[in-house]
């Protein structure tokens, strides 16, 4: 399609001017994450020089290392974890068929529909029960089981010809080779996005830690930023920033390097 | 080599009315074993049904001396072409030919000199190394080809391979796998609607009609001798012409559609007297009339439609309630509402009861030997 | 072959598939089933410090909730909230969308912008925000200073509290809303445009006529999903104003985990979270019931 050039002009200064909006408070931030105190009471918006000075200081003052190592464990636990559960579930959904399968998928479908907050006191408790307080598996485990992560692949295996199933039958793989084999090869594309998906989500999450971690040992960089910014309040902000910075770099690399592939596959999960 | 025999195999979906029923046939080894009939006739059933894909829910199904019911896919020693080829996307052509042998834990350098080996049989070796997305879609065919023959199996099965192909390519496909399956000795069944790959390809065929046998035999045979009108206007394009007919012997004649009538040769019809009747006859059995031609035989009819096709010319008139077509060697000057008169004989007549779709009265053989005289023309 | 042994043999599938299905099914009921039964159970009890059923107190909860000027004010709160963030937070992302599903030269970089907030977690992006609301050195007070303006108390006033953590919802739900709805932009087939084109159709005449009911399944997911996330909202209460000023913030699933985990109130905390569950059944049914009527599906 051919765009005039006045409606060009237009169109990019709309562009620039609302996506500047958009990234302005994560720029800000990185700007601040390189101020003095004085600095950031004048209320500067470039800083006087690139010191890491607050970089240093955010990793003295909290165990921020720890927190890192304890959140990259979290998240690609939960992202394995997610790819295994919920792809063996959508392979039994597409490739077999048996008695009640509409009735477990009716199940599947009525997760979505449970938040999770909702359910929230008693799963403290069991954690309680089983002295998984502080531990990864009580971060994590909960979250391996995942209907939109299901759906997601099922929409992908369902694309998968029967005859390649029955051409390997005859060829005489097992199911399950056939799932290991066949099946997760050519889904690739699908199992990036919810790997991708199931890393973000966990990385970002906030409620499920704070309610679970009670010392440093597991506690994630999410719970550290709460931790960071209620010893640090109207002090240093530099600090604060600065340990906003190092928090946010994984997901954002995660989201400019697989922008496109999350767009296409999760618009795809959505919609059936 | 290994023959397959079914023995009164039927299939029913939940207890239900059966989708195949009373299936009784032999499969000789080294055959070329046609399955041909339109689509939803359970040919298609029945092929997966011997690959194990689909149950059977009643009878015996024989590969070797082996009762196989029960065997899963891979221990009936067969090997199948599907119609959308099933390449796995993600694999190499030579891995896709290896799959089977890899799943067999063939070695590797073996399985290598066996892919290179019907590659070349195949015209495939340069492709080896690509994806199957990069082939055309007669290259993947092949791909799918080569896939069976390399697993040596006694048996391979087809289903519908050739019906994604362009018609040029499928005609030069058709001999290609005849001659393979020749020359390997395999047992073919090969499952397809289209009436011209069954008369071509096939040793003998079986036509398939609501679940149900209509007629196994060899392609002239079943052309020539259809067991019913079903088969009669399934095999042969354009399709034989039927009408209803009655035996009127008073006047020693055939009443055609209550339209034609043709005098009968000296004999005994009282089997044909007792019943009601549908006559069959072939398009090209619809002569023009000569000077030979017996008085009484030959007819008036108004033409509907011409086709001229270079060699012969198609067309088409009405009898009775219902429309008929000849078909005439060489091109001939018709035009549509022409009168035109054509000649019949009786002996060409394939006579049907009208009841149950039994063949009552064949047509004379019509073959020609190229070193004797014409016979019967 | 014995009834029962075939049956068993015929079974084969089943029992395989339900191998496959045995993770999934044993952590739902584990995680999500049994717990939500047991937050019903427990919504009809009074519960000692260890969140044990104590003594049956039949629909007292509940009562006793409706009737609490601070349970409805976390109500009306939580209802506010949805109404300030999920229309705007949703006409804002179908704007950026439409604007990077335009074919430009660098595009790309522009679609990476919009979709960054996807990328920042709810307590970085927090605790942002809780810097440029800060009253003496934040970036909005020194903006209404510098066009002279009266400075607001962006969190600790009562009237805007809520105000300003719509604010920053809308900001960073609009990274997610934004990927979805250009994905499901640029579903839409281009053939479409070009005949309406051949037929003189302008900007605004496709965007009605086409893109709007093509991208409708799409809208409609987005528009489903916004509610229920904003029901769901917690973190950027906890960090921005934790309920407060004077519980104007005080949403619902805050006041579920105040309840349980600060006042040790398990019963009228599960009470809570079984009206959170029962609101968002109706918001999905709701959505199911107009969605299937209004929304054209391809």
């Amino acid at each position: 399609m051919k765009t005039s050039l006045p409606a060009k002009i237009w169109m990019y200064f709309l562009l620039i001017v609302t996506s500047l909006l958009v990234f302005f408070p994560v720029l800000y931030a990185f700007m601040i994450s390189f101020m003095t105190g004085p600095e950031i009471i004048q209320g500067r918006f470039i800083p006087r020089s690139l010191s890491l000075e607050n970089y240093v200081k955010v990793f003295e003052r909290l165990p921020l290392l720890g927190y890192l190592l304890n959140s990259f464990i979290v998240s690609i636990s939960v992202m394995l974890g997610q790819l295994v559960v919920c792809s063996l579930a959508a392979y039994a959904f597409v490739f077999f068929k048996f008695k009640g399968r509409d009735f477990i998928f009716f199940l599947f479908i009525s997760t979505m529909m449970i938040p999770w907050e909702a359910t929230m006191i008693p799963n403290v408790f069991t954690m309680r029960k089983l002295d998984w307080f502080n531990t990864y598996q009580g971060l994590t485990l909960p979250f391996f089981a995942l209907a939109f992560g299901t759906f997601l692949l099922r929409q992908h295996f369902l694309t998968i010809p029967k005859e390649l199933h029955e051409a390997s039958q005859i060829a005489g793989l097992s199911r399950f080779k056939f799932f290991w084999k066949v099946v997760l090869p050519i889904s690739k594309t699908s199992l990036v996005t919810l790997g991708a998906y199931g890393f973000l989500t966990t990385w970002n999450m906030y409620l499920w830690p704070l309610l679970i971690t009670t010392n440093q040992s597991v506690r994630t960089v999410q719970i550290g930023l709460k931790q960071l910014q209620s010893q640090e309040i109207a002090t240093e902000w530099g600090v604060v920033m600065a340990g906003v910075i190092v928090v946010i770099i994984p997901t954002l690399l995660l989201l400019f390097i697989g922008q496109k592939q999350l767009q296409k596959g999760l618009s795809q999960g959505a919609l059936k | 080599m290994k023959k397959v025999e079914l023995i009164n195999v039927s299939k029913s979906y939940d207890k239900q009315v059966d989708v195949i029923s009373n299936i009784n046939v032999t499969i000789e080894p080294g055959e070329f074993f046609v399955l041909v009939g339109p689509s939803g006739c359970g040919k298609s059933t029945m092929l997966r049904m011997i690959a194990g894909l689909e149950d059977i829910t009643g009878g015996t199904l024989k590969i070797g001396e082996q009762v196989a019911n029960h065997l899963s896919p891979d221990k009936r020693d067969l090997s199948m072409v599907f119609q959308n080829y099933a390449l796995y996307p993600h694999l190499t052509v030579q891995q896709n030919i290896t799959f089977g042998l890899d799943v067999k834990r063939m070695k590797k350098d073996e399985q290598k000199r066996k892919a290179e080996e019907v590659a070349q049989l195949l015209g495939l070796t340069e492709y080896l190394g690509r994806k199957p997305r990069e082939l055309s879609g007669g290259q993947r065919q092949r791909v799918a080809l080569a896939r069976a023959i390399v697993s040596e199996t006694p048996i391979c099965l087809m289903d519908e391979p050739l019906s994604n192909l362009d018609a040029k390519l499928r005609a030069h496909m058709r001999s290609e796998i005849r001659r393979i399956q020749r020359s390997l000795g395999i047992t073919m069944i090969y499952v397809t609607h289209d009436q011209v790959e069954a008369m071509t390809m096939g040793d003998r065929i079986m036509i398939l009609h609501e679940g149900k046998i209509q007629q196994i035999g060899k392609p002239i045979e079943i052309y020539n001798h259809p067991a019913n009108p079903f088969v009669a206007t399934f095999i042969g394009s354009p399709p034989m012409n039927l009408a209803e007919a009655e035996l009127d012997e008073l006047n020693s004649q055939l009443l055609i559609g209550n339209d034609l009538k043709l005098p009968l040769p000296e004999g005994d019809y009282s089997e044909l007297s007792k019943r009601l009747l549908t006559v069959g006859v072939r398009p090209e059995n619809l002569h023009p009339v000569t000077v030979e031609t017996a008085a009484g035989s030959s007819f008036e009819v108004t033409v509907t439609n011409v086709e001229v096709l270079g060699n012969e010319t198609i067309f088409s008139f009405q009898v009775g309630a219902s429309e008929w077509m000849a078909k005439w060697t060489g091109q001939w000057h018709i035009n549509i509402g022409d009168r035109l008169p054509i000649q019949m004989d009786f002996a060409t007549l394939s006579i049907f009861d009208r009841e149950d779709g039994q063949l009552l009265k064949k047509t004379i053989d019509q073959s020609h030997h190229v070193t004797q005289h014409e016979v019967g023309k | 072959m014995n009834t029962a042994g075939s049956l068993w043999r015929r079974s084969i599938n089943g029992r395989t598939a339900l191998l496959y299905l045995l993770p999934s099914i044993i952590l739902f009921s584990v995680f999500v089933f049994y717990p939500m039964f047991r937050t019903i159970y427990l919504s009809f009890f009074l519960t000692d410090q260890a969140g044990n059923a104590a003594i049956n107190v039949g629909i007292e909860n509940y009562q006793y909730l409706l009737g609490s000027s601070e349970f409805q004010n976390s109500m009306k709160a939580t209802v506010l909230f949805v109404l300030y963030t999920v229309p705007i937070g949703v006409i804002l992302a179908l704007f950026f969308a439409l604007l990077a599903n335009e074919k430009l030269k660098g595009i790309g970089f522009f679609r990476t912008m919009y979709s960054s907030t996807m990328g920042v977690s709810v307590a970085a992006s927090s605790v942002i925000w809780l810097f440029m609301f800060n009253p003496s050195i934040g970036m909005f007070n020194r903006l209404l200073h510098s066009i002279g303006l009266p400075q607001i108390q962006w969190l600790l006033d009562p009237e805007w509290a809520l105000l300003s953590v719509s604010m920053s919802t809308i900001w960073m739900n609009i990274g997610f809303s934004f990927l979805i709805l250009l994905g499901g932009l640029q579903n839409i087939d281009e053939h479409l445009y070009e005949s309406a084109r051949i037929d003189g159709a302008g900007y605004f005449y496709r965007l009605r006529r086409i893109t709007l009911p093509m991208l409708s399944p799409t809208l409609f997911f987005i528009i489903t999903i916004s509610l229920i996330n904003a029901f769901q909202t917690f973190g950027q209460i906890d960090i921005l104003t934790k309920g407060g000023p004077s519980q104007s913030t005080n949403l619902i699933v805050y006041s579920i985990y105040r309840e349980a985990f600060i006042n040790y109130q398990f019963g009228t905390a599960s009470a809570q979270a079984v009206i959170l569950f029962v609101i968002i059944l109706i918001v999905t049914i709701l959505q199911f019931k107009l969605g299937e009527r209004k929304v054209h599906y391809q």
